[in-house]
């Protein structure tokens, strides 16, 4: 009997309908999880923002008003001025910007390296997976936030540096997740066909085991997102993340914002408001993603 | 018949009593007003020193975090007089008295006698110059902080117990003020003939007050010398330091009462809060102060080596409206040259305008900036690094202005935001393109202010990279002059060449010293330098 060629069952689905599917299944997130719903919204305003800044931004935020200094809120100025007479409102949307490219390439440099190490880890299994769970074991006894610190300390300042600080001590928590998720795929017959097969352990590895993971890996990625614009709104504020006069929400509570934090209090109000919003939005939407990927959780 | 009815029903008998009591009051209050202005004695000076110095030893180190605490501890040679705001004018401590030899050339200074260390020794001649052999020439394991303001000393001599004399190699015009250094302590000869770095770790003077203790991260304690030379001196029972690190901290330790005065300076915004919070129990003293903050640029860097590209830095600076807009927000305000404003060699306004980036006419000078950049070659949207001290007052402050100022001649200064000692070691190693760099000095005046300014190969902390013969010559000529005219033409050559022609550095804004403190804080008065005037002899608190 002749054996046909595998059939792409995906690709045999028309384009509409597939359209459909994802737009019921958005429907369906909004209606269980109204809240991880305003979360995403939240989130898509964040990006949306961020990318737009140079068109929405009523002001250049690097430029300086010596007349405006410490303007109150206003109809000129939405959100008031900082110190040097700069947009507070133009600012915190540039901001976002920062926010979101330091988040989301901590969270995805972060998750992504967490997840091969741990994958690869649960599948070598062994001495291999002894030593590499003892290492991340060190990491993982250190805060966030204090591993960041004595990243950047050594690295310097700076966004690219500031990236890799907070991504670091993301990957042994997410090395942990991946693997404890690794473990139960690696006994999957088909993980054993493919080493039946002689595929190399790259492949077994990157191609049959890690896509198997990807719904943990999905929740890592919105709550570190979070954790990331934190931390980075943090390292900023104690004088070792992004320099002015880049427009940078913790750096917009610093300085001249604690000086004059009786006189002109908006300065340090509204970029802290964005942080929370932030922060927010993106726990509610990671939370609401797990709800909705977890298969015990989905049945509740 | 009564007085109450002499002057008729018109004036009561209670209002009587008031008219009497004003003259009284008035009488009183002139009375009290004396009593405050006439030295109290007793009470424990409290203050509070934002850092902590690397070791004890004066002439080693270079920080207030040293003198504002271990100052009451020491006498020096010559000092500052306490009650001149100009902290120029040089008056004797440990020197009763001085003759300079018509050549300039030998300078004989007669030592008070009677004056004892707090280990009960008498204090000689001997120990004078060990103290300034050990600051001029320190043998090859010891540091001295300021040798290289002493290199006109050719000999120290002490012929007998009372005498001191300094032969030179040439005339000094500056050497009375350099030898009122508040660093250069009194040593005991004897304690540093057995062990030169003796001093580093322990503390022992002749000053108005006696060394007790200092806890690490906690404060530094002192207490009245019985035996100080000036009788009736000095007023307080003693002082205790507070180590205090942080900004709101300190402020909030004024504010609270906690501590009488911080030494250093406050912002315009930390005055303003304290005032605001204080009222009548304080107030504030303010002073130009002679420190500022300086565009450096690499020479040996592309396009800096290129005096054009380093004139169109200077020239795209509105320093006028930078002074006008900073002076509220941080501690910077002056706008001057190579003189602190309004001292003796300080070059008069309407002459400063001439140099590169003076002018009020900004918008020729950018025009200008614009113009030598395309000569240079540089294009416009240039960017290079800014290189800065990551201490937020007033450093960041002034970059933000830097930055903002050069955005406005076409050039994107990246401004990195770099941790102190890397700072530092950066720029000593020229690994930079442009940097914020600093000069402080503890008396105004041009060879201290000027010094660092002469060729890389004379000048340790020259961080431009360059060598300009022109210009060091003109520096010796200055620090040779002993006419006060002559002088001043030096000076001021030397700026034009610096500033103007060559543009190897860019002044920004002179400092401003803001010192608010409790109204029982007496007898102190704020100078030009937050190294002077902390011996602390003449302080005393108010009822």
């Amino acid at each position: 009997m002749a054996i046909g060629r595998p059939v792409d069952v995906a690709a045999e689905i028309p384009e509409a309908t597939r359209r459909r599917r994802w737009l019921a299944a958005v429907g369906e997130f909004c209606r269980q999880r109204p809240l991880g719903a305003i979360g995403a919204i939240v989130v898509v305003v964040n990006i949306v923002v961020g990318v737009s800044a140079n068109v929405i931004a009523p002001y250049d935020p690097l430029a300086t008003d010596y007349g405006a200094m410490l303007a109150r809120p206003s109809a000129a100025h939405w959100l008031g001025t900082d110190a040097f007479g700069r947009d507070v409102l133009s600012r915190i949307i540039y901001g976002s910007r920062t926010a979101m490219l330091v988040g989301f390439a901590c969270a995805l440099l972060g998750a992504t390296i967490g997840a091969v190490i741990g994958v690869a880890s649960a599948y070598f299994a062994g001495k291999v997976d002894l030593l590499v769970q003892r290492v991340m074991d060190i990491f993982l006894a250190f805060p966030l936030i204090i591993l960041a610190l004595a990243v950047v300390s050594i690295l310097g300042t700076g966004i690219v540096n500031v990236i890799v600080a907070i991504a670091i001590p993301m990957i042994p928590r997410a090395a942990l997740v991946s693997r404890s998720s690794a473990l139960a795929i690696r006994e999957m017959p088909y993980v054993d066909a493919a080493r039946a097969a002689g595929f190399r352990h790259r492949r077994i590895i990157l191609r049959h085991m890690l896509p198997n993971v990807m719904a943990p890996y999905l929740i890592m990625l919105t709550a570190y997102l979070g954790q990331a614009i934190l931390a980075e709104a943090s390292l900023t504020f104690l004088g070792l993340g992004v320099s002015e006069p880049t427009p940078a929400w913790g750096l917009m509570l610093r300085g001249a914002a604690v000086q004059f934090a009786e006189s002109a209090p908006w300065m340090a109000v509204f970029p802290g408001l964005a942080i929370s919003l932030a922060v927010f939005a993106f726990n509610l939407f990671g939370d609401s993603l797990r709800d909705a990927l977890d298969p015990r959780l989905r049945a509740q | 018949m009564t007085l109450s009815r002499r002057l008729g029903a018109a004036v009561a008998p209670r209002r009587l009593l008031v008219l009497a009591a004003i003259p009284l009051a008035v009488l009183l209050a002139g009375r009290g007003a004396d009593a405050q202005d006439r030295p109290r004695y007793g009470g424990e000076l409290v203050y509070v020193v934002p850092t902590e110095p690397a070791s004890y030893d004066g002439h080693r180190e270079g920080t207030f975090a040293l003198i504002h605490p271990l100052a009451p501890v020491y006498s020096t040679l010559l000092r500052f007089d306490p009650t001149d705001r100009t902290g120029t004018h040089v008056i004797g401590d440990l020197a009763e008295s001085w003759t300079i030899a018509k050549d300039g050339r030998t300078y004989t200074f007669k030592i008070r006698r009677g004056v004892k260390f707090h280990d009960g020794s008498d204090l000689t001649s001997k120990d004078v110059k060990a103290s300034y052999d050990k600051i001029v020439n320190p043998p090859a394991d010891v540091i001295s902080f300021r040798k290289g303001q002493y290199t006109a000393i050719e000999a120290i001599e002490a012929p007998d117990p009372t005498t001191i004399v300094l032969r030179l190699k040439w005339p000094a015009a500056s050497l009375i003020t350099a030898l009122a250094s508040p660093f250069n302590w009194i040593y005991k000869a004897d304690i540093l003939a057995k062990d030169m770095h003796w001093y580093e770790t322990h503390v022992m003077g002749s000053g108005a007050f006696i060394f007790v203790e200092h806890v690490k991260g906690a404060y530094w304690a002192g207490k009245k010398n019985p035996n100080y030379w000036d009788k009736g001196k000095p007023y307080l029972d003693g002082y205790r330091a507070l180590v205090v690190k942080d900004g709101s901290a300190e402020v909030a330790a004024v504010r609270g009462e906690r501590a009488h005065v911080q030494f250093r300076g406050f912002t315009p915004a930390e005055r303003d809060s304290i005032v605001q919070a204080l009222g009548p129990k304080v107030t504030v003293q303010e002073s130009p102060w002679d420190c500022v903050l300086l565009v450096g640029m690499n020479h040996e860097r592309k396009p800096w080596g290129d005096r054009r590209a380093r004139r169109a830095l200077t020239l795209a600076l509105d320093r006028y409206q930078g002074s006008q807009a900073l002076s509220k927000i941080a501690i910077v305000k002056s706008v001057g040259g190579v003189q602190l404003p309004g001292t003796p060699y300080a070059t008069p306004p309407a002459e400063l305008e001439k140099l590169a980036g003076y002018s009020p006419d900004i918008a020729k000078s950018r025009a200008e900036a614009r113009r030598l950049l395309k000569e240079a070659g540089v294009p416009e949207g240039f960017s290079f690094s800014l290189k800065n001290r990551n201490v937020p007052m007033p450093y960041e402050a002034v970059a933000i202005w830097l930055v903002d100022q050069w955005r406005q001649v076409g050039l994107q200064a990246r401004h990195d935001f770099i941790e102190s000692q890397k700072w530092q070691a950066d720029l000593r190693e020229g690994n930079y393109e442009v940097a914020v760099d600093t000069q402080c000095s503890y008396a105004v005046d041009p060879d201290l202010d000027l010094y660092k300014f002469q060729s890389m190969d004379i000048s340790g902390n020259n961080y431009g990279r360059y060598v300009d013969r022109t210009l060091d010559d003109l520096y010796q000529k200055q620090s040779r002059a002993l006419d006060y005219e002559e002088r001043k033409k030096w000076v001021r050559e030397f700026e034009r060449r610096l500033l103007d022609e060559e543009a190897h550095y860019a002044y920004t804004l002179q400092w401003h010293r803001i010192i608010p403190h409790s109204v029982r804080l007496r007898g102190w008065t704020i100078t030009p330098s937050h190294f002077v005037n902390n011996q602390l002899d003449g302080v005393w608190l108010s009822e």
